[in-house]
């Protein structure tokens, strides 16, 4: 019965197109918790509310106050942000971590290679984000474009409220170290992104 | 000097593209031919038959939306309302339906191991290769008229651009753009039709990488466990309306499988 006055309450109205509030109390009645995935992933956070409901294209005004919202969660390590490449690439290949059948607390990766293409050695990977190849060798490895590249990994929101992007750094899934090796892997000249 | 050399790299990364295309293509229709989607329709087609579950029955009155038996373009009207279940159902829990009216099995015996692998396929699998292969060469049509098909409908769509989980995505983070890849692999656009009526076609599958047979249950579950979130229930509302989504826009696509997919 109570069921039954669940799946009345959420089907109204009759075929307009459900409210992100509806898809939400659908999604906690239709998933379970599993392994680290747990129920509260299914509640969205003000910014996945408002990147759903605007198509993600927020109004400035929102987008720019949220992103400063989100740029507060970045916590900037103190001296040079660039890490080992070599490590940094190993983290871009693995595209482990955080699935429910990830163990929790084991090193997670940055699914980096699922979507952009980095080393020239690497032919495959996706291209849903930029390519990244020769990303130092054209910006440098300043101060400036270490924190700009630190911040964007920790929090792609912080600069894009809207971003395909995971927020690495934000969501746990990345360790801060972790996030200087791919800062390195991006930046350093011996790194064969910027062959 | 330095542009002939960035000139040629670039006609020899070019080349390597096509070069990789065509062997993909190549590849895809070698598979195609030698495709083990049979052994699978005939696993299914003996346990359509086989009498299971306490009251000892098989499934061969099972009413998959043509009538009690019917399989014939059973597949192809598939998801649809189903009166007696006063719900939208696909394939895969239509037959969950009729395991635990029919057969008087419980929900949690019949589904306790709805994925399989590939040295034992499910049960769920099995049947679905058997019964989608009575729909090849029959227009999709899945139901689009009924109330409950169009909020379900409805639902999928809102689902499909729903941003959640611990990184964020909806369906169309990654299948929202044309031309798109997550490593070698292409994403169709599947609120489009013409991506969707491909996918449409195909579903359920055999699939190369992990010699299994695979349906779309699963791959909806694989799919959320990528974005991170908690998994689904099988056959839940949420499942059934992302399918009956892709499958309405991809609908008068003439069906063509169970296919093969990488």
């Amino acid at each position: 019965m109570k069921r039954a006055l669940l799946l009345f309450a959420v089907s109204l109205p009759a075929f307009a197109e459900p409210t992100s509030q509806q898809i939400e109390k659908i999604m906690q009645r239709d998933f379970h918790p599993r392994g680290q995935a747990t129920m509260d992933r299914v509640v969205q956070d003000g910014l996945q509310r408002v990147c759903t409901e605007s198509a993600n294209r927020p109004p400035a005004e929102i987008a720019r106050s949220l992103e400063a919202e989100q740029m507060k969660t970045i916590a900037f390590p103190e001296g040079s942000l660039v890490g080992d490449w070599k490590r940094g690439e190993a983290i871009a290949q693995s595209g482990r971590g955080m699935t429910w059948n990830d163990k929790p607390g084991q090193e997670a990766g940055g699914s980096c290679y699922n979507c952009h293409q980095l080393s020239p050695h690497e032919m495959s990977y996706g291209t849903i984000g930029p390519s990244l190849r020769g990303f130092g060798k054209a910006r440098g490895a300043g101060p400036e474009v270490q924190r700009y590249v630190y911040g964007k990994i920790y929090n792609a929101k912080a600069y894009n409220l809207c971003s395909n992007m995971p927020r690495l750094g934000a969501s746990g899934t990345l360790t801060p170290q972790q996030i200087k090796d791919l800062v390195g892997l991006l930046l350093d000249p011996a790194s064969p992104v910027n062959e | 000097m330095r542009s002939v050399f960035l000139a040629a790299a670039f006609f020899a990364a070019a080349a390597y593209g096509q070069d990789a295309a065509k062997e993909i293509q190549r590849y895809r229709e070698m598979v195609a031919e030698g495709s083990p989607v049979e052994l699978f329709e005939l696993e299914g087609d003996t346990l359509w038959k086989k009498p299971q579950g306490p009251k000892n029955v098989s499934l061969e009155k099972c009413d998959l939306g043509k009538g009690p038996g019917v399989l014939k373009g059973a597949y192809a009207g598939l998801p649809r309302y189903f009166k007696d279940a006063d719900r939208v159902m696909d394939l895969e829990t239509r037959l969950l339906y009729c395991m635990t009216t029919l057969q008087g099995r419980t929900r949690e015996e019949a589904t306790k191991r709805v994925f399989g692998n590939a040295d034992r396929p499910s049960e769920m699998e099995s049947l679905s290769a058997y019964i989608a292969g009575q729909s090849r060469g029959m227009k999709m049509a899945p139901g689009v008229s009924h109330p409950k098909e169009k909020q379900s409908i409805e639902l999928g769509r809102a689902l499909y651009f729903h941003r959640v989980g611990a990184w964020d995505f909806s369906c169309a983070t990654c299948h929202g753009e044309e031309g798109k890849r997550i490593r070698m692999q292409e994403l169709p656009v599947l609120y489009k039709p013409e991506a969707a009526r491909s996918t449409a076609a195909s579903w359920p599958a055999y699939r190369v990488s992990t010699s299994s047979f695979v349906t779309l249950q699963w791959r909806m579950n694989d799919c959320f466990r990528q974005m991170r979130t908690p998994e689904p229930a099988f056959g839940s509302e949420t499942t059934i309306a992302l399918i009956h989504f892709i499958t309405a826009t991809g609908a008068g696509a003439t069906y063509n499988g169970p296919g093969n997919k990488r």
